[in-house]
């Protein structure tokens, strides 16, 4: 056996992130890791990586005993993780980042800048990144931090590769890229575990699938041996009623427009497109098509170098994010984690944050009006925390979405912006985002939903607008909007190949 | 907002230790003309120690304004040698100081220079212009009316004290009640993400420097009245005092997060070490010494409590 996790117990705080659990992970074998979030995942891939030191059981590599395991040992050993957030310097080359730890214990001997190249260009190639070794970090998109990631750990000679959501901020073809090198690194004998919220991508990549709850470990199956409402029951402990509820809402008045919309600094190309109230438009599209830059030029965080937006018929001019929550508009960006909530914030303090004026008289802020409706809100959301004056910084990704849209709720904007608005999240909060999203198209909003999971924009938009390179290539109303067909217009039609680069 | 000590307590407990310790071991400490003298010494600290804590929890940071202090004296002084009737000083006071603080705070919300940067400059650039305008002359010769406004220097005194405090309770009860101060530390925890919230950052900036410009101004007035001359080097090292004393209060350099209470006691703490060596008749070379201490364990406490308050909540 490759790697064995045997009875692993943790515990912080007396709060229990593990109890007595065990996984198998074969050499040559894509073992699949979901759970909810809060279910364990985490502290046990910090377990086998040796950043957390488990309060029982034990770690086994080749029938060895790992005796006390920390991060070096751990990549010592040929254990490495690569996370959601690519954990990359991004002021060193891609060839340095690649040569970090990977260099033996030789931190005072002169750096042989030539072998490091050499050695980074060869890993690039191995997995057929074409990203120079030069390349600033920085500089790379998400994708490509993604694969230097992936040439570091082939660096390591990693026999064991866990991934952490590698693709959770990939487009389509990226991940389609990252599966292909997952399966020659399974052809080679590296043993992968693998975790994703994304169960398509698993069923198509795994082999085998365990599944956490609360810190137990629920089962491990054959992937072939199970469908998706299997796993989501095991995961969740109970039958989903419906994951995609989609309410029947009657579109009223166009709300907003934009008009031939361009943005130099972005290249977003002619954008004319017009939302109703309680409409929901899903815009669908590769990472890098235009999406967000789009949704930043609509908020004012970039400036629309021609053509015109209206907001109720009457034109709109946003320059600042300031000028757009005074239009009428509200913006969930995509990453949730840095600038979506503010974390060293309360949730009543995060929830009225964009309501100060409306709360204040004669700019003092009335304190009880604050509460009760930082109360009313996180209720209606079914926020789970202990109080109100819990921390964002303290909440679960799913609970940290849910104040960033609670933010939203309060000021009743005309038009609501949602950039990935379940990545990272688990299944059950996702479908509380689901119904919440619902629930304010009822209330006359305009949404424009963007997302990389296509069995979202397919289940939630009433309209599914396409992007590519910049410009708005198509828009299907609800009833003719096909995976393939999106797909075929995502890609740009004659455009299949492998696109690092944004 | 309930009153969030938490990270407070270190200093208030030390606060409170000495002076329990000073009333057993050396009782003359709290007699009036020291306590007088005490509270006189350490009003421009405090003024200048509350602006400061506004900047820090917005995660700036303002060195200049020892140097925005010394220029805003010599301007009190020129303009009460001139004859300007003392009910108008304060009126100059501030304007000098929001001048001064408006510099900065425009080089750092809108040319988008760091603030240890910009304020590095404007402190050399005010001193070095305070030595080629006055060659080094302290401002001599001013009217009776100066030194302690003309009053009794009993009266004088008391205004100093009881101005600077309900300067600093009003501050206070703004800290907790206007909306406005919402924004300062929304956007000292995460600029982009006040910004996203639709508040206007970049004016929440440059208001906070010129708060503390405005309160440098009055802290150097109620500073320069307490003498009979006006010096031309004034303020020297008081950004590191004010500084010491924000973090001493409990307020995190990083931003964010912050009590201007904590500030106060900071003050009073970092500013009693001093006056009680003496009474304790121990060298007065030991101050600087032990001041250093405190701060080294401030930051100490701070590491090791946020080393804890990493715990997720999984509810």
């Amino acid at each position: 056996m490759l790697l064995e996790a045997n009875g692993i117990q943790k515990s912080y705080d007396g709060v229990k992130a593990l109890t007595s659990v065990s996984l198998e992970l074969r050499a040559g074998e894509v073992h699949a890791l979901v759970g909810e979030n809060g279910a364990g995942k985490s502290t046990l891939i910090k377990v086998l990586t040796g950043a957390v030191k488990p309060d029982g059981g034990e770690v086994r590599l080749h029938d060895q005993r790992i005796e006390h395991n920390n991060p070096a040992k751990a990549h010592e050993l040929g254990i490495s993780a690569i996370y959601q957030q690519p954990a990359l310097f991004p002021d060193l080359s891609a060839a340095e980042n690649i040569a970090i730890g990977n260099d033996g214990n030789k931190l005072w001997q002169r750096v042989n800048w030539q072998t490091r190249t050499a050695q980074a260009t060869r890993m690039l190639q191995q997995i057929g990144a074409r990203i120079s070794p030069d390349a600033l970090v920085s500089s790379l998109s998400m994708p490509e931090q993604q694969l230097v990631e992936i040439a570091k750990a082939l660096a390591a000679n990693a026999s064991v590769l866990i991934m952490d959501e590698p693709t959770s901020s990939l487009g389509h073809e990226d991940t389609r890229n990252l599966l292909r090198i997952v399966r020659e690194l399974r052809a080679r004998g590296t043993g992968i575990l693998y975790i994703s919220h994304r169960l398509e991508e698993l069923f198509e990549i795994a082999d085998r699938v365990t599944v956490l709850r609360d810190g137990n470990n629920v089962g491990t199956h054959q992937m072939a041996g199970v469908t998706s409402r299997e796993l989501i029951r095991m995961m969740v402990g109970r039958e989903l009623e419906t994951l995609y509820p989609k309410l029947e809402i009657k579109p009223g008045e166009v709300v907003l427009e934009l008009r031939s919309v361009c943005c130099k600094q972005s290249r977003v190309k002619n954008v004319n497109l017009a939302i109703r109230s309680g409409e929901i438009v899903g815009l669908a599209g590769l990472v890098g098509s235009g999406r967000t830059q789009l949704a930043d030029a609509l908020f004012g965080l970039a400036t629309i170098s021609q053509g015109s937006v209206y907001i109720d018929g009457m034109p709109a001019e946003i320059r600042s994010p300031k000028d757009a929550v005074k239009a009428g508009l509200a913006y969930v960006p995509e990453d949730r984690r840095r600038h979506a909530v503010i974390l060293e914030m309360p949730i009543r303090s995060n929830v009225t944050l964009a309501s100060l004026d409306r709360l204040s008289k004669n700019g003092m802020l009335q304190k009880r009006a604050e509460r009760d409706v930082a109360q009313e809100v996180t209720g209606r959301l079914q926020l789970k925390a202990t109080s109100i004056e819990t921390l964002a910084k303290n909440l679960s990704g799913g609970n940290q979405q849910k104040v960033a849209l609670a933010r939203w709720l309060i000021t009743k904007p005309k038009v609501l912006i949602l950039d990935e608005p379940t990545q990272g999240i688990d299944v059950h909060a996702k479908s509380e985002i689901y119904h919440l999203i619902g629930t304010l198209a009822e209330t006359g909003m305009a949404i424009l939903l963007i997302s990389s999971e296509m069995s979202e924009i397919l289940a939630l938009s009433d309209r599914v607008a396409v992007m590519s390179k910049g410009e708005l290539v198509g828009i299907f109303d609800r009833k003719d909007a096909s995976p393939n067909e999106i797909l075929r217009l995502a890609l740009g039609q004659n455009d299949t190949r492998f696109r690092g680069r944004n | 907002m309930k009153l969030q000590l938490r990270r407070t307590w270190p200093a208030l407990i030390a606060l409170g230790a000495l002076y329990i310790y000073l009333a057993f071991a050396v009782p003359k400490f709290y007699a009036a003309d020291n306590l007088r003298d005490l509270a006189l010494a350490n009003v421009a600290v405090l003024l200048i120690a509350t602006g400061m804590t506004l900047v820090i929890v917005l995660g700036q940071i303002d060195i200049s304004v020892g140097a925005a202090f010394a220029i805003c004296s010599i301007i009190c002084g020129t303009f009460a040698k001139m004859g300007l009737p003392p009910i108008l000083w304060p009126l100059v006071a501030v304007a000098a100081g929001g001048l001064l603080g408006a510099t900065n705070g425009t080089l750092v919300s809108f040319v988008k220079a760091p603030s240890i940067v910009v304020t590095l400059a404007t402190m050399v650039a005010w001193r070095e212009a305070l030595r080629w305008i006055t060659n080094g002359a302290w401002i001599e010769g001013l009217p009776n009316t100066f030194q302690w406004f003309g009053l009794r220097q009993r009266t004088g005194e008391a205004v100093i004290v009881v101005s600077a405090l309900l300067l600093f309770s009003f501050l206070w009860w703004t800290s907790r009640n206007l909306a406005a101060v919402r924004a300062i530390y929304a956007t000292g925890s995460d600029a982009e993400a006040a910004r996203l919230a639709g508040l206007p950052t970049k004016q929440v900036v440059l208001w906070v420097f010129v708060v503390m410009g405005v309160l440098t101004g009055i802290a150097a007035l109620l500073n320069a009245v307490r003498f009979s001359d006006v010096p031309a080097n004034s303020g020297v090292n008081l950004e590191l005092k004010a500084i010491a004393a924000v973090v001493v209060g409990g307020t995190p350099i990083t931003g964010g997060r912050g009590e201007l209470v904590g500030t106060l006691i900071g003050v009073m703490l970092l500013g009693s070490i001093g006056p009680a060596l003496i009474f304790l008749g121990v060298s007065p070379y030991w101050e600087k010494a032990i001041q250093g201490g405190i701060i080294l364990t401030a930051v100490l406490v701070d590491a090791i409590g946020s080393w804890r308050g990493g715990r997720v909540e999984f509810a």
